[in-house]
């Protein structure tokens, strides 16, 4: 049995300890906001935070988080950047798909969380790890910027 | 509560309730009349009913015939109904239609359901419209009964309709009983554009939300009480089928239910993906690879050059070519190689196929609803109205969904079918089983040839193209021509716009290169627009001659090209010469213009080319007329989006095959655009009357010469392959 903390949950998990974080995060918790789209940390689909910093669980061994903070998606908009980060996004439609963009909103409230302003050098850095196919990076830029004045 | 299946039911009680509860007014069911033909002028088949629901809480529930792929058509559909309806946009939401060729064909493409061809806007325009003033007229005629007043004096904004001389008011929600049973109109009248409220308007996505927090359902996303997950270990070569497999190993793994052979490989069930991708992997499976296909891309492109030697079919012949090229002072040659590309959706090929007594229920992004479900009918045995299909939002598809044989449908369907139909079964390809699958964007050799008089003037042009048909042996063949052209694989070329008079553009058809390929994002457009815009740049400079000056005098009876082509230049500052480069790398600037579905996009690159040879676009000014904006900001969107997968194509996009195995597999080896390479993207639109055309697509075929034209400008060289490669552009 391992012991999580998912959004501020306790949640003990019987899985394998190999068992990628993804993978229980989505079958096992039913937080199907994480999203699976490469399984080798090569787009940042599956992006969360871990202890506030974002990684990939697709490539992260659910035993390697245990007794850490997991925060997904279904709870980012519990912090105040969270919800900066949701709101621009949706003042300027940046989704298309929208299959990436969990990943992209857990990428930029963690970079946010660090860096209250930051450049479009900053963020094609912090966001370098997220692919969108449907290339939606123009207005990723624009609401990450946008997230940044409504912070300030 | 976070658990999905729970979500699940959340929802489906919710609509359960909607539809037996709440749901006062739901416009009787009324079949659309077969449609006869496959252009915009079919009689439009009058269903209000089958879009339109309004319950009592004043909710509009527009329902959508086509897929929501990211291109915005959910939003789209509902802003054209909701305009005639007069309703509060904040109160309607969006529900995908279940498949069914009686109401929801795509009015362009005969009695089928789908999406694609970028037509989502372009065949539901008339049939929203008066879907919402079908509603909006016998809400008016239930509160006229109401309040015993005549209709005329009665009005409807945002979700209200009101009688101003007796100050009377109800929301859609309260006149909602009654409206039903008030008679359908036989004739309603549409608003004059003037009078527009929602189209042309900043309208927000109505799925902005969902896709922020995390709610938006995907298949990958679906759970059904006892689902097992399916993980195929698929044939390494197109063609080759299973020998003999072991699956010991695979069912030690815990989880794993079952493992089962199919057609297309081998199935490993588990109770989770994980469980279910670690048993495939365990599997060991000898492959009969004694019909497979076993060439090297390079051998294919081999291959093609050495057909384009010789004459094809003729797809198209104006004046007298032969005589042009006979007669010319001096000839130009030049020749393109567009490589296979993937589609590469994030969201991995996926489906949920669930067998019970009733029948089979499908749940997908579904982009060929009525003939992937004809396909399960016929596998399963069961008419097609007891094939259900769930329509959920696909995450991306570019093509890849409107499989032309069902591809992965049919693989689920085999699954369910090997143990029996006792369990739900959700298949999920992995990235590598996605990218190795085929259904390629097909690899195209062109090769153009220009006679020039001695005046300097083009008199001829002669473009030969090799490659696969999309449409042959699929189940769309019958849209290939009498001659045997697949109108696809010239589209773009063979109708080329400028003022040209001697002309001829011929194909070849190879029948023997085991890969699949499918339509992908703006089809043939895709690579002609490449050979065709490219080469008249070439062509521009060596005779001397301003790219734009030169194209607008090529295209004086082409209206809307020149308008596309003067509002781009006119926002890039054509006229004005680019700011210099920072030393040792070189500044270009390039335009191309090209018309695909009925939409026009011109587009001007500014590229920097290193003195390595590598290559970043700076800018691009795209200016679009798709006909009448319906959604201003999703155009924008689109066009955006589709500067940036055409540039992932030029930059990066490149499917090899050694010895018929697909090499790349992942993410790694198939890059993809990354934010840091993505150009500063600005989008005009042209004002327009004309009625709405597509914009899914018509963004993708300009992005990528105007880049070539732009490395051109810079560098003296125009790129005759893609992707770019540095060792082609090096100072």
């Amino acid at each position: 049995m391992i012991q999580l903390k998912v959004n501020g949950r306790p949640q003990p998990i019987d899985v394998a300890p190999d068992t990628p974080l993804l993978w229980v995060l989505r079958d096992t918790l039913g937080l199907t906001g994480t999203k699976y789209a490469c399984g080798q940390a090569l787009c940042g689909a599956c992006v969360v935070h871990v202890d506030d910093r974002p990684v990939r669980a697709c490539v992260t061994p659910v035993s390697a988080v245990a007794g850490r903070a997991v925060t997904t998606i279904e709870a980012v908009d519990q912090s105040r950047i969270g919800r900066a980060v949701q709101a621009a996004w949706r003042e300027l439609d940046v989704v298309q798909c929208g299959y990436c963009q969990s990943g992209q909103i857990m990428s930029a409230t963690a970079l946010l969380a660090g860096n209250r302003a930051p450049t479009d050098a900053d963020i094609d850095h912090a966001l370098a790890g997220n692919l969108c196919r449907c290339a939606t990076y123009q207005r990723i830029r624009a609401a990450i910027h946008a997230a940044a004045r409504s912070l300030a | 509560m976070d658990d999905p299946t729970i979500e699940n039911r959340r929802r489906r009680r919710f609509l359960q309730e909607a539809g037996g509860l709440t749901l006062a007014f739901c416009l009787p069911a009324r079949a659309a009349p077969p449609a006869t033909g496959q252009t915009a002028s079919v009689a439009v088949p009058f269903a209000p009913n089958a879009f339109l629901r309004i319950a009592t809480d004043d909710s509009v529930t527009v329902i959508a015939k086509h897929l929501e792929m990211g291109q915005g058509s959910y939003t789209g559909l509902a802003t054209i109904l909701a305009e005639e309806l007069d309703a509060d946009w904040q109160t309607v939401r969006v529900e995908g239609a279940p498949a069914d060729a009686t109401r929801y064909n795509n009015l362009f493409w005969g009695p089928s359901q789908g999406t694609g061809g970028s037509t989502a806007m372009a065949n539901s325009w008339d049939q929203l419209r008066q879907a919402g003033a079908t509603g909006r007229a016998m809400l008016v005629s239930a509160a006229a009964r109401r309040w015993q007043v005549p209709v005329t004096e009665i009005a409807v904004r945002d979700g209200v309709v009101s009688h101003a001389a007796t100050k009377r008011q109800a929301r859609f929600g309260e006149l909602a009983a009654d409206a039903a049973r008030e008679a359908v109109p036989a004739e309603v009248v549409l608003k004059p554009m003037g009078e527009f409220r929602l189209i042309g308007r900043h309208v927000p996505r109505k799925d902005s939300a969902d896709k922020t927090s995390g709610r938006a359902i995907f298949t990958q996303d679906i759970r059904l009480p006892g689902m097992l997950v399916a993980v195929v270990a698929h044939a390494p070569l197109f063609g080759a089928t299973v020998r003999h497999f072991d699956a010991t190993a695979a069912r030690r793994v815990q989880g794993v239910v079952d493992v089962v052979p199919i057609p297309s490989g081998i199935a490993v069930l588990a109770r989770d993906t994980w469980s279910a991708k670690k048993g495939r992997d365990a599997l060991r499976v000898e492959w009969d690879e004694s019909r497979a296909f076993r060439l090297d891309s390079a051998d294919i492109l081999a291959r093609y050059r050495e057909m384009a030697k010789s004459p094809g079919v003729v797809a198209q012949r104006t004046g007298d070519p032969e005589q042009a090229f006979a007669g010319a002072d001096r000839i130009i040659l030049a020749s393109y190689d567009l490589p296979y590309l993937a589609h590469a959706a994030m969201e991995p090929m996926n489906c949920v196929i669930r067998l019970g007594e009733e029948g089979c229920e499908v749940w997908n992004g579904e982009q060929l609803n009525t003939g992937d479900q004809a396909r399960l009918a016929e596998m399963f045995g069961l008419p097609v109205e007891r094939v259900k299909i769930h329509m959920l939002y696909a995450g991306g598809s570019f093509g890849r969904r409107a499989n032309t044989e069902s591809d992965y449908l049919v693989e689920a369907a085999h699954i369910v079918k090997a143990i029996g139909g006792r369990a739900p079964v959700k298949l999920v390809w992995m990235r590598e089983d996605d990218m190795r699958a085929g259904y390629y964007r097909p690899l195209f050799h062109h090769s153009l040839a220009a006679a020039i008089d001695a005046e300097g003037r083009l008199i001829g042009w002669r473009h030969r193209l090799v490659g696969q048909s999309i449409l042959a042996g699929s189940s769309f063949a019958a849209l290939t021509r009498q001659d045997g052209i697949d109108p696809l694989s010239v589209e773009g070329a063979a109708n080329l716009p400028y003022a040209i008079a001697n002309r001829l553009v011929e194909l070849h058809t190879p029948k023997d290169i085991g890969v699949p390929v499918l339509w992908w994002r703006s089809v043939g457009s895709s690579h002609t627009a490449y050979a065709t815009e490219v080469f008249l740049d070439v062509l521009a400079r060596a005779l001397g001659k301003d790219p734009l000056a030169w194209r607008l005098e090529l295209l004086a009876e082409h209206p809307r090209h020149r308008g596309v082509l003067q509002l781009a230049a006119e926002k890039a500052d054509w006229a004005r010469p680019l700011p210099a480069a920072t030393s040792g790398s070189r500044r270009g600037r390039g335009l191309a213009v090209h018309e695909s579905f009925q939409s026009y996009v011109a587009q001007v690159a500014e590229v920097t080319v290193a003195a390595d040879g590598s290559v970043k676009v700076d800018r691009v000014v795209c200016a679009v007329d798709c006909g009448m904006a319906i959604n201003p900001d999703n155009i924008r969107s689109q066009v955006e989006g589709a500067v940036g997968f055409a540039l992932s194509a030029v930059l990066h996009g490149e499917i090899t095959l050694r010895a018929g195995a697909v090499v790349e597999g992942n993410f790694d080896t198939y890059p993809m655009l990354r934010i840091g390479e993505m150009p500063r993207v600005e989008v005009y639109i042209v004002p327009s009357a004309a009625k709405p055309t597509g914009i899914g697509e018509p963004g993708v075929p300009p992005l990528a010469p105007a880049v070539a034209n732009a490395i051109g400008a810079a560098t003296g060289r125009f790129p005759e392959r893609l992707p770019l490669r540095r060792a082609d552009l090096r100072a």
